[in-house]
């Protein structure tokens, strides 16, 4: 039964939430100066042929009832049609999302696991030379522009040293000749077989998963170090130091299962702001994804492609935010 | 500064005095005053207009007469280096002056009131903490219109929840103390109260939380003038510039790499001084 509440109390919040996001991105295409009807038939058309838009997009309606359309619009995912690409938004977003998703995912292993042993290992002895790296690589993490740092790889790795492939998910080669399964293209490439695929994909998704892993490296390093730092100033730890455990036992065997939930917690979040991060690395790295379309859309002030990448977005990072909450709930009352 | 004299502990020597002991803070003071000074003296210091186009000199290398050399158009790039601290400090403070005075009234009155005022107030900063603040403030600002004030406000409206929680619970907590229900004995009601006597616990907490979030401001204008939402050109601002220099990137890689590390310096300066106030100011953190 108690169940049964925290998840209905959880839908409730997650709705709330969705709804807020809705109400807001409408609140901008009303506070917008760019008038829908005139960018669907052009700022010559007729007066008669400028009325029909502006009645086929339903603007003519009084505003509560204009907010229920787009309700209706977002939650059955018809953003209409793109004015760049001429494609349904919903489309465009389908085939862009899982490129997001997979630089976002590649980064989110990466960051996480490095985050997390520079945290461990540097709360482990705090001051010494661990701790000062671990502190400078925080820093820098946070002190970067990631676009700038993106240019900055881009530039060393594949400008001038050759090391990395340019921009894109794929050579040329492999482009038209990979067939498009599942959308991820490492495991497009793994499953066609074709000698060299996967591995030209996997050294293009090297430098933008790399520049995005700092995205999150930062955060997740900062409050790993403190959570553990925290824990090893408890009872249960010193008593743990008393009976003779090293200290690298009372971390690993001690400290470590008890706040697992707040490290999953640490890591989840910073995967929702990778999510956000992948707007600009997409730019500079020309990376396919939701990210580099919304931009796009943002340079051709295309607002129904601006309006449904930023929902899409928006929603996923709602969705990992209060997913996160919830499982954090459960461990907190599991420990109680 | 900020800090200086915005309550009874940061006003006084000691407070300097521990600063400086510390040595990335101090270094982060020092810088985040040098980022100032440079703003407010640019026209002093700049050896050039910022916007002159001297066409014919065109893309050129860092030399004697331009130490880092002109951009596509011409123009000194030191010059323009010195003027982008402008944008960035202005946009900075627009930011500060919105997002931290809505979250503590916020904050203040859910804490304050409590009961359904509360509820309400806290549900709307539950809703609005879960938003992407990046994507919505580039979506708020490709929708409404580019320029500095917008950035301001985009970045505003997303990032005030913080404030607000803190201040509640500060609040919360004072409402129990002794020394408000002697205020209140005396007479002291309503604005007065929360301005007076609960506003000026809340500011030291607060100021350690503007100080952290400077930095995260500056990446996040920088991000918008990178995607050309920031300042209208040709006004000088770092993120433009590091597009601008995107396209020769290859050849004239200086023209993005300088304004990028301008950003990473500034944003390094908040960060160091961020830390060394909380180490001073906030013990728990130590």
């Amino acid at each position: 039964m108690h169940f049964v509440w925290v998840a209905l109390r959880w839908l409730i919040s997650l709705a709330l939430t969705l709804l807020g996001l809705v109400v807001v991105t409408f609140a901008m295409t009303r506070l917008s100066p760019v008038d829908p009807a005139t960018q669907m038939v052009g700022s010559h058309a007729s007066a008669s042929s400028y009325q029909a838009a502006r009645e086929a997009l339903g603007l003519d309606q009084p505003l509560p009832i204009q907010f229920l359309h787009y309700l209706r619009m977002a939650a059955s995912g018809d953003f209409g049609q793109s004015i760049s690409t001429g494609q349904p938004v919903a489309s465009d977003i389908a085939r862009t999302f899982p490129a997001t998703l997979e630089l976002a995912t590649v980064a989110i292993i990466m960051g996480a696991a490095l985050g997390l042993c520079l945290g461990i290992f540097a709360a482990m002895r705090p001051g010494g030379v661990f701790d000062a790296v671990a502190r400078l690589i925080s820093l820098v993490g946070y002190s970067v522009p990631i676009f700038w740092l993106g240019l900055l790889m881009l530039l060393l790795f594949y400008a001038r040293l050759h090391w990395a492939p340019g921009p894109g998910r794929l050579d040329v080669l492999f482009q038209y000749t990979v067939p498009a399964r599942t959308g991820f293209v490492l495991l497009d490439t793994w499953l066609s077989g074709k000698p060299g695929a996967f591995r030209d994909a996997l050294a293009h998704l090297a430098l933008p998963a790399t520049v995005l892993m700092f995205y999150a490296l930062a955060g997740i390093a900062r409050l790993t170090r403190a959570l553990v730092l925290t824990e090893l100033g408890q009872e249960y730890a010193l008593t743990a130091y008393a009976k003779g455990a090293a200290v690298h036992r009372v971390v690993f065997v001690h400290v470590l299962p008890n706040i697992a939930g707040q490290l999953i917690t640490i890591c989840a979040l910073a995967y929702a702001s990778l999510l956000e991060g992948a707007v600009l690395t997409e730019t500079v790295f020309a990376w396919p994804g939701i990210g580099r379309y919304l931009t796009t859309a943002m340079f051709a002030g295309d607002m129904p492609a601006i309006l449904g990448g930023t929902i899409v977005i928006g929603a996923s990072f709602v969705l990992l935010n209060t997913l996160t909450d919830l499982a954090v709930g459960r461990t907190a009352r599991g420990r109680a | 500064m900020i800090v200086a004299g915005a309550g009874g502990r940061l006003g006084d020597v000691s407070f300097l005095a521990r600063l400086a002991r510390s040595p990335s803070a101090a270094a982060g003071a020092v810088g985040v005053a040098l980022v100032v000074l440079v703003a407010l003296l640019a026209p002093l210091i700049a050896p050039y207009d910022p916007n002159l186009q001297e066409t014919a000199n065109r893309l050129a290398a860092p030399q004697g007469a331009h130490w880092l050399g002109t951009d596509a158009f011409g123009r000194d790039l030191l010059s323009r280096l010195i003027y982008g601290t402008r944008p960035t400090l202005l946009l900075l403070m627009f930011v500060v002056l919105l997002m931290a005075p809505l979250g503590i009234l916020v904050g203040i009155l859910a804490g304050f009131f409590g009961g359904i005022v509360e509820r309400v107030l806290m549900r709307i900063t539950d809703i609005v903490m879960a938003f992407p603040r990046l994507v919505l403030a580039f979506a708020f600002v490709a929708l409404i219109g580019p320029g500095l004030v917008n950035g301001a406000l985009a970045l505003a409206l997303t990032s005030w929840p913080a404030y607000a929680r803190q201040a509640r619970v500060e609040t919360a907590a004072l409402r129990r103390n002794d020394y408000l229900s002697a205020a209140e004995m005396v007479g002291i009601r309503g604005f007065r109260l929360l301005w007076g006597h609960v506003l000026p616990m809340l500011l030291p907490s607060a100021i350690i939380r503007i100080a952290l979030d400077m930095s995260g401001v500056i990446l996040a204008a920088a991000g918008l003038g990178f995607l050309g939402l920031g300042v209208r050109p040709p006004t000088a601002e770092w993120g433009s510039m590091v597009a601008d220099g995107t396209q020769v990137i290859f050849d004239q890689w200086w023209i993005a790499a300088a304004p990028g590390f301008a950003i990473f310096l500034t944003s390094l300066a908040f960060n160091l001084l961020a830390d060394g106030l909380r180490d001073i100011l906030d013990p728990r953190h130590g």
